[in-house]
């Protein structure tokens, strides 16, 4: 088949595709080429009809109208299982490995070549136990599990739909070291992230789409920043989001807010202090105070007790020794009931696990206000209007889908969660990976909502897999490694080299000053 | 970049043995309760003989059917409401094909309903899968039909079987009750192949996520229809020992065992919400219940006292045992 | 976003259709978005069947008998409601309608109202356990509720023998709200219906408490870390389910003026079926009481077409799960759209 291509012919190419779901236009008219041997990215905002193209693609939904060809030839697929005979195979944006089967039998599942698998993971430096259940495993391995599964599959366009949304820089490294293989050996991969950083440095051009359509192709290397993300975000975006200007992925600078905040913050009251916080086998003695005001990041790479941490200070799980205060109190929470009556919150890694996907956008925002047996009576809706609503705004949340909240696109979802905060009110918001998979326009909104938190007084506790987010929105970071602070720093010394240092473990190498 | 040691990423693993057992603790509670119960009453009743195991095994094998038939399903993420009236069904047809039947014929007929019936519940899964309406009220009205139909073949109790073919489900081989040789003979020659052959594991995948089995290439609605078809077997199996322990067909017969299938499977460690528990379980389970009853008879209390007595069992071995559970998965 | 698998999963092509199948696929839509307007379709085309087999049908006396039958049915299934919101089922619901029935006319001799308050401090306390039992000692709320049938149908079986001492006698007032109308044709057990109806229906759509229980049966673990605390919710639920059952005891026997050991019991799958047809999801966090109340209904008239068309016990049997079924399939394919 491949003697077929000529190189000036397009391995994919799509036309004029398009799907609504009732009401709902997830992809108005998507065209898309991708050429043989190339990593092809595919852009655009929150909700913009990725994964819904991909889906399609895929077979997993068949499109209302519009044509595929792989190779010069149509394909009409009628579900995920024909697509590897067509040349393509996926790793989903959800995770599509079985949580109560075992990794063997997940493989068997598929018919994947268990040894094909076997030796990308090997390739890739992961070791995976096949006895395990799957969902027993932490979420990064399963990206990986899936990657290796779709590697086996050898297809001729390997399909990659935010991957690295919820990987740690090493493991993204990893992957970009397979991308490049599968490049090198003639492969064609179509790479979906909302970190432009990753997409300039692995993709060779990029189709950017907006609210169902594509609006342009480009060489990344022609291009700035500057104009991807407008391209992305449309006109408008651009000229509302004013007070945050259009810069590289980077952002405002850091330098000129963060010194100030940090000064100012010395001086606030302690909103959070831990001490000697300890749970087996993850935490071993963590201690570190936060003060009203201020942003406070945890930079570590995955498994270093990072979610035993959060879990314990939300009172999710219950330390074995240590203390926790909340201004000046101390807390030992039972259950998040009482973290978050003493004002710490807590918007966790998994989405998943804060929504109630059947309800609406509205519903899921007030949820923290009935949490108590006084609040059961009947509803002030006019009030809870306006507070969610206000949330809604705040966030720029896009409410096409808002009457179930599972019909939202991803970073909408991740949107909600962060929005039930900012109605219910709070004193400490601890944040695990806020922005994992979040289109830059959001992101910066994100870390925007952040910052104004911080300054109405608010704590904020950031942890964050991006770690040039940290430079951006902490004033202070602590680099995590095996259950222990190894070290802290000012934000503004927070670059990417320091801190990948860091969360390695490697302190005491770390050059003075 | 490449650290081997890559923390987080190599899980820590425990020994294979130790997981396998940690994995089913549950089944291995109910089957060591089961046991337990066994020896309490060979040590209170010194005189329990090979008597009383074989009415015990009589009496629970209706039950232990009922309840491989529904955990089929359910580990689907399915349930199946129709599993009583479907057995009553059996009940009454069989009997009254059996009437004058001679032992030989009677296998023929008890082969060519089970055929049927396998048909009966692959369409009732397929209804589900094509109509898209949710598996309880599917089952819930076939559950109607099968108890019309089996009322308009039989108003009034009736029908037969022959002796021969009684004893196959309810007689003794050798010295153990061949209800015994039933059970394990469904286990091995229907839930084992299916269990190990690639359609078990789309069973239990579509039961466990049926998103991510989809996303994962496994044909969804053919798995679905293949449980329900499975399940029909086993009812099948259960309304033809009705047959051959009562000797009759009634159409009431099976009413009961829809709910008390649905306890079995629950009390067997099967999730309800699907994917998760295996067959050993619900089949001890059936045989749990049973021997309460039994007991308790034994016991001479007041059967309907017994009734009371062994509703609070069950709620108080799951309260508890789900009490160690969370307790041990807390630590 | 999660794709609907395989065979439910037919491609949507109304974008390429003529305009008057847009212009259905657009009511369909609107169906969709209020589920009971077709529900309120299927309970009007059966009242017109009914009509067409026995004509004059349709009169104020046949619909006040239906909603007679209606009531206890739907008092019995609002608790099934609840629970099953919550993603549990209540499978107590007929058994603790029974005792409450057998109290009633046990007690009946030693005055109504203390009748009327022991059947309703049974529901409590039933309901109260079985909340216990699922929202403390996380217990399967089907096995909870079956093993509480258990005891509750086997406790009753000993007490009736206790009861054969005594007279059991329903008292009047009793035998009045379950059998009597006022104003010619509104049946007086209505008229304890319907403000629990409302009640209900206003609860789960506009108070704190109707929120957490949606919530709880769409993501418990979500309502945990919101920190809602989830066992109290469930308890409540419970609870109310226990009263409700109770209260639809009462109706019952007042109903029927005598109790007998297996009054309910037919009551307890039509209870699942009217919960179900009514578009409530058995795994909870959506649905309604509106649903419920039409499905009670919608069985209740579907009852009365098949006694009139004369059919077998068994005829009628099987019509019904057909019927129900074939309600569940329009019903999916008007309200369930994605
Ligand atoms: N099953 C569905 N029903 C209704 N609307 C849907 C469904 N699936 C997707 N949508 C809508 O289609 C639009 C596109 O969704 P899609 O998931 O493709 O976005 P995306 O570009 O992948 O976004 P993200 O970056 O957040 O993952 C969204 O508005 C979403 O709400
Ligand atoms: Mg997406």
């Amino acid at each position: 088949m491949r003697r077929h291509l000529t190189p000036a012919m397009n391995l994919l190419e799509v036309r004029g595709v398009s799907k609504r779901y009732g009401a709902v236009v997830a992809l108005r008219s998507a065209s898309l080429t991708v050429a043989p041997a190339e990593v092809h990215a595919l852009l655009g905002a929150n909700g913009a009809g990725k994964s819904t193209l991909v889906k399609i693609l895929t077979g997993v939904i068949r499109p209302d109208a519009g044509t595929i060809e792989m190779g010069g030839r149509p394909v009409h697929l009628t579900s995920p299982a024909s697509a590897p005979g067509a040349g393509l195979a996926a790793v989903f944006q959800d995770p599509s490995l079985v949580p109560d089967l075992t990794v063997r039998q997940n493989l068997r599942l598929t018919g994947a070549d268990s040894a094909a698998v076997r030796r990308w993971l090997a390739a890739m430096d992961l070791r995976v136990d096949e006895d395990d259940l799957v969902g027993d495993l932490p979420l990064p391995l399963l990206r990986m599990l899936d990657l290796a599964r779709a590697l086996a599959r050898e297809p001729r366009l390997l399909i990659l739909d935010e991957i690295t949304a919820a990987l740690p820089a090493d493991l993204v490294e990893r992957v970009f070291l397979v991308i490049r293989q599968w490049r090198e050996h003639g492969r064609s991969v179509l790479f979906i992230s909302h970190r432009l950083v990753e997409v300039r440095t692995i993709c060779d051009r990029a189709t950017v789409l907006r609210d169902g359509a594509d609006v342009g192709t480009l060489t990344l290397a022609e291009r700035t920043e500057q104009h991807i993300v407008a391209l992305m975000l449309g006109p408008m975006a651009t000229s509302d989001d004013a007070p945050c200007p259009v810069g590289p992925d980077t952002g405002p600078q850091p330098e000129a807010a963060a010194p100030d905040r940090a000064s100012a913050a010395s001086e606030a009251r302690l909103l959070l202090e831990a001490r000697g916080l300890a749970m087996s086998g993850a935490l071993r003695g963590v201690s570190f105070s936060l003060r009203a005001g201020e942003i406070l990041g945890i930079a570590a790479l995955e498994g270093q007790g990072q979610d035993a941490l959060f879990d314990c200070l939300a009172g999710n799980r219950r330390a074995d020794a240590g203390e926790i205060r909340v201004a000046g109190r101390v807390l030992a929470p039972r259950s998040p009931y009482d973290a978050i009556r003493a004002g710490v919150v807590l918007v966790p890694a998994d989405r998943a696990h804060a929504l109630l996907p059947q309800r609406s956008a509205r519903e899921n925002i007030a949820l923290p206000l009935y949490n108590r047996a006084t609040r059961w009576g009947l509803i002030d809706l006019r009030g809870e209007g306006t507070r969610a609503g206000a949330a809604i705004a705040r966030l720029a949340i896009d409410t096409r889908a808002q009457r179930q909240v599972r019909r939202m696109s991803g970073g909408n979802q991740q949107k909600v969660v962060v929005a039930r905060w900012v109605a219910a009110g709070f004193r400490v918001v601890l944040c695990f990976d806020p922005t994992r998979g979040i289109d830059v326009g959001t992101k910066r909104q994100i870390h925007r909502l952040l910052r104004d938190l911080a300054g109405a007084g608010a704590a904020v506790l950031l942890f964050t897999s991006e770690l040039p987010e940290i430079a951006l929105v902490c004033d202070r970071v602590l680099a995590l490694y095996e259950g222990r602070i190894v070290h802290e720093l000012p934000a503004q010394a927070a670059d990417e080299a320091t801190l990948l240092r860091l969360v390695h473990g490697l302190v005491r190498e770390e050059p003075v000053g | 970049m490449t650290d081997p040691s890559a923390p987080g990423l190599e899980v820590r693993r425990p020994m294979a043995a130790g997981r396998a057992i940690r994995r089913s603790a549950w089944t291995v509670t109910i089957v060591g309760l089961l046991g337990a119960l066994l020896v309490v009453e060979k040590l209170v009743h010194p005189a329990l003989n090979v008597f009383d195991m074989q009415s015990l095994v009589d009496g629970a094998l209706p039950l232990c059917l009922a309840a491989m038939a529904q955990t089929a399903v359910v580990l689907s993420g399915g349930i199946d409401l129709s599993v009583g009236p479907m057995m009553s069904l059996v009940n009454v047809v069989s009997a009254l094909l059996m009437t004058h039947a001679t032992s030989g014929q009677a296998v023929l007929i008890a082969l060519g309903v089970v055929a049927a019936v396998v048909a009966a519940g692959a369409l009732t899964g397929a209804v589900i899968v094509a109509t898209g309406v949710p598996d309880i009220i599917v089952t819930l009205a076939t559950g109607f039909v099968w108890g019309g139909l089996a009322l308009h073949v039989m108003p009034i109790p009736g029908g037969a079987a022959p002796a021969g073919f009684a004893a196959l489900m309810t007689g003794q081989l050798g010295s153990v009750p061949s209800g015994l040789v039933v059970i394990v003979a469904a286990l091995a020659f229907l839930w084992e192949p299916v269990h190990r052959s690639p359609a078990g594991l789309a069973l239990y995948a579509v039961g466990s996520n049926r998103a991510a089995a989809y996303l994962s290439g496994v044909a969804v609605g053919r798995a679905r229809v293949a449980a329900y078809a499975l399940g029909g077997a086993f009812a099948a199996l259960g309304g033809l020992a009705l047959t051959a322990s009562t000797t009759n067909g009634n159409a009431a017969s099976g009413t009961s065992y829809t709910l008390t299938s649905v306890a079995a499977t629950v009390l067997g460690g099967v999730s309800l919400v699907g994917g998760r528990g295996g067959m050993i379980g619900p089949v001890a389970a059936a045989l749990l219940l049973t021997l309460i009853n039994t007991l308790l008879t034994f016991e001479g209390v007041d059967p309907n006292f017994s009734l009371v007595v062994q509703g609070a069992i069950v709620v108080l071995v799951v309260m508890v045992a789900g009490l160690v559970l969370v307790r041990r998965r807390g630590a | 976003m999660t794709p609907s698998p395989a065979a439910t999963d037919r491609p949507d092509t109304g974008a390429l259709r003529p305009r008057p199948a847009v212009r259905w696929s657009a009511a369909r839509r609107s169906l969709a978005d209020r589920p009971a307007l077709t529900l309120a379709g299927i309970l009007v085309l059966l009242l017109a069947a009914t009509d067409a087999v026995s004509p004059g049908f349709v009169t104020p006396h046949q619909l006040s008998t239906t909603l007679l039958y209606a009531a206890p049915l739907g008092a019995l299934a609002a608790g099934q409601t609840l629970a099953m919101l919550t993603g549990g089922i209540d499978l107590s619901v007929s058994a603790t309608a029974t005792a409450a029935a057998y109290l009633i006319a046990g007690l009946g001799a030693q005055g109504t109202p203390r009748a009327l308050a022991v059947a309703l401090a049974l529901g409590l306390v039933v309901g109260m356990t079985n909340g216990i039992g699922i929202g403390i000692f996380r217990v399967q709320p089907l096995i909870m509720t079956l093993g509480m049938a258990g005891v509750l149908g086997g406790a009753l079986t000993l007490a009736s023998l206790t009861f054969t001492n005594g007279v059991p006698v329903v008292p009047d007032a009793v035998h009045e709200l379950g059998s009597g109308t006022v104003l010619g044709y509104l049946p007086l057990n209505t008229l304890v219906w319907a403000p629990l109806a409302v009640v209900l229906l206003v609860g789960l759509a506009r108070s704190g408490l109707g929120r957490a229980i949606y919530a709880v049966g769409d993501n418990p673990l979500a309502c945990r870390l919101a920190g809602v605390r989830v066992w109290q919710v469930l308890l409540v639920t419970y609870v109310l389910g226990g009263v409700l059952s109770a209260i639809a005891g009462i109706l019952l026997v007042g109903y029927t003026n005598a109790a007998d050991l297996n009054l309910a019991t037919p009551y307890l799958l039509q209870s699942v079926a009217a919960v179900v047809i009514g578009g409530t999801s058995i795994l909870g966090g959506s649905g309604g009481y509106a649903g419920t109340i039409l499905g009670a209904l919608i069985l209740t008239v579907l009852d009365s077409l098949l006694t009139i068309l004369n059919v077998s016990q068994a005829g009628k049997q099987m019509l019904y799960g057909a019927i129900v079924l074939g309600l569940a399939w329009i019903y999916a394919r008007t309200a369930l759209v994605e």
